[in-house]
């Protein structure tokens, strides 16, 4: 192709690609043993919030709200916050409270690491961790707001520790079926590890048992706690900035040091994570990984001439942007258009890197939209999408399906079921991808050859 | 307060809630509702400008431009499941993505730049721009910027005064659509529009496609409609709402003051109609019928109701077998919403048992409790906790209401009846009901709540 689309600079966001930053903080701490959030700001935020996440994960999930009116707009919203306090831990009992600031508190200038420790002191609390995160969206997406709430947490919670044999385990947004994936390859190896966060259990409830306000499972604040001692931390964050990076605050103040991994999805990627564990466990790859490594090379062979039909838009957040775009590469279906709503500071370099020797340069589009994800996708004729349920129009415009994967998926059941982690998942995933090109050549390949050859009835 | 003592399950209610809950029969005192919602009590409700843009968005050749942080356009894009028969333009959702240094040195400089940007690339007939918690807070001048734009581009752009922190309850953003829809529609000076024999019908949204269905009954009897409020409506058709010589209001949450201002500008006299259910579309019809007071007419609207019961009534029957006795329980936005459930499930000989709204007025509560059997549970502005603990005292067999309390009922192994802005499937009019009443017993009497009952959740 020689036309490559130049993304004009223009202010008006059409149809957007991100959430906002509160969302992912609020993930977070889902994703934290007996927590409860609380959003900072005016009762819509944390509705917005919930719907999507309830639209995806398909739990119930509170979130609060400090319900701010007009009146604490302007004189301010300490009387709600402590308010909104008193009641969250009335009904829900939380060991720990999570707070989200939203765009109205950040611009009226609340100071919550004042308004929380009045708090603790007019109401003599003591046993209940209130942890305030600011998550201010009109600086950053939901991709910031997640990585900012887990670093809040290691700030909070990791004082210096004694020495022990555990790996920390850093996640960025993934699905709960993705975690679970992770967390049997670590058992796999033997390995005592800290998973932060950990929703697996939480946004992901099997039926059964009593129904609790606040689900059972997250990681515990006392594993958070010794996350300083732990001889490593694995954190899957090529993308993540540097003063937002939980595991490089480990390596820094903690001397923890940091193996800071692509997520592992794809083969190559998976495999420089077995490549990582062999070396923390001493253990070699166990039988079973390495099945699932050969069915997964088997598969690869099966479809990769259907896969070379492929021309992908990759989208979403930038981690699992770079993740997605792996699988395609080393599957011969280079992307030719590469987006995120989030502007990354990262992801472009590491893409120059994966892409050295493609045929064809992919249009990368950072802080963009899906006006401009359509535009580019059109010019290099794209044929299918990797994303979130916000690409749906490539498919309703430009009839190009979407697989789909990331956060939100609101149009499709099982979001929190999308398993794309490891040799399996990345199988999987491929298997999906594939189907989707297939779908679309069976329905069509007739009457293309049909058109190309100028036949028509009769004649 | 002592929170220390606070048992890890905590309490359902929140005693500053105890006058939002009633129990008909059992109490003189009326509810207390139409409040803010209380803060820390996680609520379902909304904002301002969501209750706006719900309200304007399908107005399907308008563009919407939200001005403000990303979130807010994020979380309304293509909001409502209304369908349109022409222009998708609605459907699109347009943010003017403010950053911090739009928060620091205003933002209507931006604000131009992407009304322009939109002008130049789609040329809409309209564009309602809405302010958000961030534009209200830092004194865009919305008015101004929108003020200058119509001029620069001889097109109307209309500014909708909707910051969230305004008030968590949506009405107040419905009255800020309703100002916005009157500025529209206004005739420019010298101007007028003849009036016709049609009529208006407001708060119509077209979910599902069900302004068409009440349109193909009115056709059938003699009369046109001029223009929805808003489902598929254009802003030339709606430019001609003063034409018309009825107003028929539908959702009174959000349209009563619309046609008490088209009473008083334009002297169009209003009947408040209800197309949920058999018998309220064919009372409404009748309704219709007698204000024009032809005879034909009056004729015509009994041979259409006959026909249509004699058509639908054996199928209502079939389903009023399997779900006579079923126990019910109702939370959705609206008190017209609440009523036409009540009035449909009774006729599938249900028992209601708990009803609530989000933002239900005094009277419109004093009228539900006339409809209802004493002991039920009457709640305003309710929260997840106490939804909990009444749906399962009072053993509830189904639901209606929202995508969040979708999850909760399944959840302890409870129907659930999707009646929100985003559903797909139309449940107007006479075939409407059939599809209520089957959803009703899909949803009721699926084989899988006895498989779920077999594990016990709700022991």
């Amino acid at each position: 192709m020689e036309t490559v689309a130049t993304p004009k600079v223009k202010q008006v966001n059409e149809n957007q690609c991100q959430q906002c930053m509160p969302l992912g903080g609020v993930v977070v701490f889902k994703g934290v043993e007996n927590a409860m959030v609380l959003v900072h700001g005016s009762q819509g935020c944390s509705t917005y919030m919930r719907l999507t996440n309830v639209e995806h994960y398909n739990e119930p999930v509170d979130i609060a709200s400090s319900a701010l009116n007009e009146k604490q707009a302007i004189y301010g919203g300490e009387v709600n916050l402590h308010k909104a306090l008193d009641n969250v831990i009335r009904v829900y009992g939380p060991k720990v409270i999570g707070i989200m600031t939203t765009c109205l508190t950040e611009t009226m200038g609340e100071d919550l690491e004042r308004l929380v420790a009045t708090y603790r002191q007019n109401r003599g609390i003591t046993t209940i961790d209130i942890i305030p995160v600011a998550t201010l969206s009109y600086s950053g997406s939901q991709t910031e707001g997640f990585w900012a709430a887990t670093r809040q947490l290691v700030v909070y919670y990791a004082k210096p520790a004694e020495r022990h044999n555990g790996i920390n385990v850093i996640i960025p947004h993934i699905s709960p079926a993705d975690i679970r994936e992770i967390k049997r390859i670590f058992d796999l190896f033997g390995l005592e590890y800290t998973m932060l966060p950990d929703y697996s259990m939480t946004l992901d409830r099997p039926y059964g048992g009593r129904y609790q306000k606040i689900p059972p499972g997250g990681t515990s604040t006392q594993d958070i706690a010794r996350m300083s001692g732990a001889r490593a931390t694995i954190q899957f964050g090529l993308t993540c900035p540097d003063n937002l990076s939980p595991g490089l605050l480990l390596e820094q103040e903690h001397s923890v040091p940091l193996h800071n991994l692509p997520l592992p999805i794809g083969l190559q990627n998976m495999d420089r994570l077995i490549a990582t564990l062999e070396k923390l466990s001493g253990r070699s790859l166990p039988d079973i990984l390495e099945r699932e490594r050969g069915w997964l090379l088997d598969g690869m062979a099966d479809s990769h001439k259907f896969n070379a039909d492929g021309r992908p838009i990759v989208y979403g957040e930038p981690e699992l942007v770079y993740a997605f775009s792996s699988i395609c590469v080393e599957n011969g279906a280079t992307p030719v258009v590469i987006a995120s709503g989030t502007k990354s500071t990262r992801l472009t370099g590491l893409l120059a890197t994966l892409l050295a020797d493609a045929d064809e340069q992919p249009v990368i589009l950072e802080e963009t939209d899906f006006a401009a994800i359509d535009d580019a996708g059109f010019l290099a004729e794209a044929n299918i999408a990797v994303g979130h349920s916000g690409g749906k129009f490539l498919t309703e415009h430009r009839g190009i399906p979407v697989i789909r994967v990331g956060f939100p998926i609101h149009d499709r059941t099982g979001g929190q079921r999308v398993l794309s982690a490891g040799y399996t998942g990345t199988l999987a995933f491929l298997d999906r991808f594939t189907n989707a090109l297939l779908e679309t050549k069976y329905e069509s390949y007739r009457e293309l050859r049909k058109e190309e050859m100028g036949i028509r009835e009769g004649a | 307060m002592d929170t220390s003592s606070v048992t890890a399950e905590g309490s359902a209610c929140i005693s500053e809630r105890q006058n939002s809950i009633l129990t008909t029969g059992k109490s003189k005192s009326s509810i207390h509702c139409a409040d803010d919602s209380l803060a820390g009590s996680v609520s379902q409700r909304a904002c301002v400008f969501c209750g706006a843009r719900v309200v304007l968005n399908p107005v399907t050749d308008a563009a919407h431009l939200v001005h403000g942080p990303i979130g807010c356009a994020t979380y309304t894009w293509d909001i409502r499941g209304s369908l349109s028969s022409g222009s998708e333009m609605y459907r699109n959702s347009f943010s003017t993505d403010m950053k911090e240094r739009d928060v620091v040195f205003g933002g209507e400089k931006k604000l131009a730049t992407c009304i322009d940007e939109i002008m130049g690339k789609y040329n809409p007939p309209a564009i309602f721009v809405y302010s958000t918690c961030v534009s209200g807070m830092i004194g865009d001048d919305i008015i101004a910027v929108c003020k200058a734009a119509s001029e620069r581009h001889a097109t109307d752009i209309i500014p909708v005064e909707s910051s969230g922190f305004l008030s968590g309850n949506k009405v107040v953003g419905y009255r800020a659509a309703a100002i916005a829809l009157m500025q529209l529609i206004k005739p420019r000076e010298g101007d007028t529009v003849k009036k016709t024999w049609k009529l208006n019908f407001l708060g119509e949204y077209n979910l599902g496609g069900e302004k068409w269905v009440v349109e193909r009954y009115l056709r059938e009897i003699g009369i046109e409609i001029n223009v929805a409020f808003t489902g598929d409506s254009t802003v030339a058709a709606l430019k001609q709402a003063p034409g018309a010589y009825l107003n028929l209001v539908q959702c009174t949450g959000s349209m009563h003051w619309v046609a008490m201002s088209l009473e008083q500008e334009f002297g169009t006299p209003y009947l408040d109609v209800n197309f949920f259910g058999a018998a309220n579309t064919a009372e409404s019809l009748r309704k219709i019928a007698q204000f024009y007071g032809d005879a034909g007419m009056i004729r015509r609207t009994e041979a259409l109701i006959e026909h249509e019961q004699a058509r639908i009534q054996p199928v209502l029957q079939k389903y009023r077998k399997k779900l006579a006795g079923k126990r019910a329980a109702i939370y959705v936005g609206g008190a017209f919403k609440a009523v036409a459930i009540i009035r449909q499930l009774k006729e599938l000989g249900m028992e209601i048992v708990l009803t609530g709204t989000q933002t239900g007025k005094k009277e419109e509560y004093d009228n539900l409790s006339t409809l209802l059997d004493p002991g039920t549970i009457i709640i305003d502005d309710a929260n997840p906790a106490e939804l909990e603990k009444f749906l399962l005292e009072k053993n509830v067999d189904v639901m209606a209401g929202g995508v969040k309390e979708r999850v909760l009922a399944y959840k302890l192994g409870i129907g659930f009846v999707d009646h929100n802005h985003d559903r797909k499937d139309g449940l107007a009019g006479f075939d409407g009901a059939v599809r209520f009443a089957r959803e009703v017993y899909v949803t009721t009497c699926t084989p899988v709540w006895s498989q779920l009952k077999a594990t016990g959740r709700r022991g």
